[in-house]
């Protein structure tokens, strides 16, 4: 790839943060370094990978507003975990961590647990039991 | 030099090894390994130590610092906040190094960054006790013997790196690894549309697009960094054969590049008909053709 090809799509998936670094050819034909703000594939491959988390998000977030879950669901998935993982953070099965996902057994959680959840998924208590 | 010393270029597809329900690729060597066999190639000794106290392993940290130190250590990328959000997945084994502190916030190099960043103590704490699939348990490592390599040994260290790839990419008699693994992968994606459907084949696709593009750093699925190596190798080596092979191997990497932007068409549903599934098999088994040329040139080098 020739230095003055290197793509420069930006869609802002990078946030202005950062640029890539991209190896591409000078005119002398020595490789250089070259600053990319993103190139078309790579954009559509990386949105396409959030969609369907997304999708999943939104499919617990409708599970729990119709009471067929916890809201535990709904921040699982937002989180891109699963039961096993939040197991480990909270220190214990993925079975107890399934049990919770009962919205009965949910709502009766201690807070000390709750406080915990919350914190394996850095909000508040607040916002672990009521979503929107 | 780091990645060619390393032998970081390699292929590997294994459909029945899936990860977040796509088939397991990589266009490189495990992670850490880049890193083990460069300090084993260069004699540098490095001390890493793990943790089972998150409290002490910041001490440890700290302690390094004062004395100066770049530390290299183990984060999970979904909990480091000065990455953009849609980059952070749940990955453990990413490296970053730490080299100073400032206003209570760590320093930190980041390989996909192009400039430093700032984490805060409990932030960078969490990215290195994160949880789940090969957890970093708060491992960091530093040099503490960095020796000026001779020409000699220079020479005798890029070889050594060289022969490796070249023997992984060429030799490694199961379908999976090497120009076997791209001609599989050719094989399989050829009629992915027509066994997995248009919607799970675009997704394989997405994933093939990012281990390529997103991962291989410096674009082509790590070809282009590697092509950039063997331009430096020939300035220590002296042989044409190097130059050579480099301008092969870029050729290579365009092509991949091609595969990326035909392949990015189909995932975004705007491909003329012309762009298919078998198209995108038979750029892979040119990208394989044209890599064994490279390899097969470098093969059995001498120091």
């Amino acid at each position: 790839m020739d230095k003055d090809k290197v793509p420069q799509d930006d869609e802002n998936l990078l946030e202005g943060k950062f640029a890539v670094v991209k190896y591409a050819l000078d005119k002398n034909g020595k490789y250089v370094k070259v600053q990319s703000v993103g190139w078309e594939p790579e954009n559509v491959a990386l949105k396409q990978a959030w969609e369907v988390i997304n999708e999943k998000v939104e499919e617990a977030r409708k599970r729990v507003l119709s009471g067929e879950v916890s809201p535990l669901a709904y921040w699982i998935e937002k989180n891109m975990m699963d039961e096993k993982l939040v197991g480990e953070y909270m220190g214990f099965s993925k079975w107890k961590v399934k049990e919770h996902l009962n919205p009965q057994t949910f709502s009766n959680l201690p807070q000390d647990l709750l406080k915990k959840y919350a914190e394996v998924f850095k909000i508040t208590v607040e916002e672990l039991v009521k979503i929107v | 030099m780091v990645f060619g010393i390393g032998s970081g270029l390699f292929f590997s597809y294994m459909p029945f090894l899936k990860l977040n329900g796509m088939p397991g690729t990589s266009y490189r060597i495990l992670p850490g390994e880049i890193f083990k066999r460069l300090t084993k190639r260069l004699h540098i000794k490095i001390k890493a130590e793990k943790f089972s106290d998150p409290k002490k392993a910041m001490d440890e940290l700290d302690r390094a610092l004062d004395k100066g130190l770049p530390i290299g250590m183990l984060t999970s990328v979904f909990y480091l906040p000065y990455l953009p959000a849609a980059f952070r997945f749940h990955f453990n084994a990413h490296n970053i190094v730490v080299f100073g502190k400032q206003n209570g916030n760590y320093l930190v190099s980041d390989p996909v960054m192009d400039k430093p960043a700032e984490i805060s103590y409990d932030d960078l704490l969490r990215a290195r006790f994160a949880k789940g699939v090969m957890p970093p348990k708060g491992k960091m490592y530093y040099p503490i013997e960095v020796p000026t390599p001779t020409e000699k040994e220079m020479k005798i260290a890029i070889v050594k790196g060289l022969n490796r790839t070249t023997s992984d990419m060429l030799t490694i008699p199961v379908p999976f690894f090497g120009l076997w693994g791209v001609r599989y992968l050719a094989k399989n994606l050829r009629t992915w549309d027509k066994k997995l459907g248009t919607r799970k084949a675009g997704l394989y696709l997405g994933n093939q697009i990012r281990m390529q593009e997103e991962i291989g750093t410096g674009g082509a699925g790590f070809r282009f960094i590697f092509a950039a190596f063997l331009q430096e190798a020939n300035e220590i080596l002296r042989q044409d054969l190097f130059d050579e092979a480099s301008a092969e191997m870029t050729v290579a990497g365009d092509r991949w590049r091609e595969f990326a932007y035909l392949a990015g068409k189909i995932c975004k549903g705007r491909a003329t008909s012309d762009i298919t599934y078998p198209l995108l098999a038979d750029i892979l088994l040119d990208c394989a053709d044209k890599e064994e040329k490279v390899f097969k040139k470098l093969r059995n080098l001498k120091a």
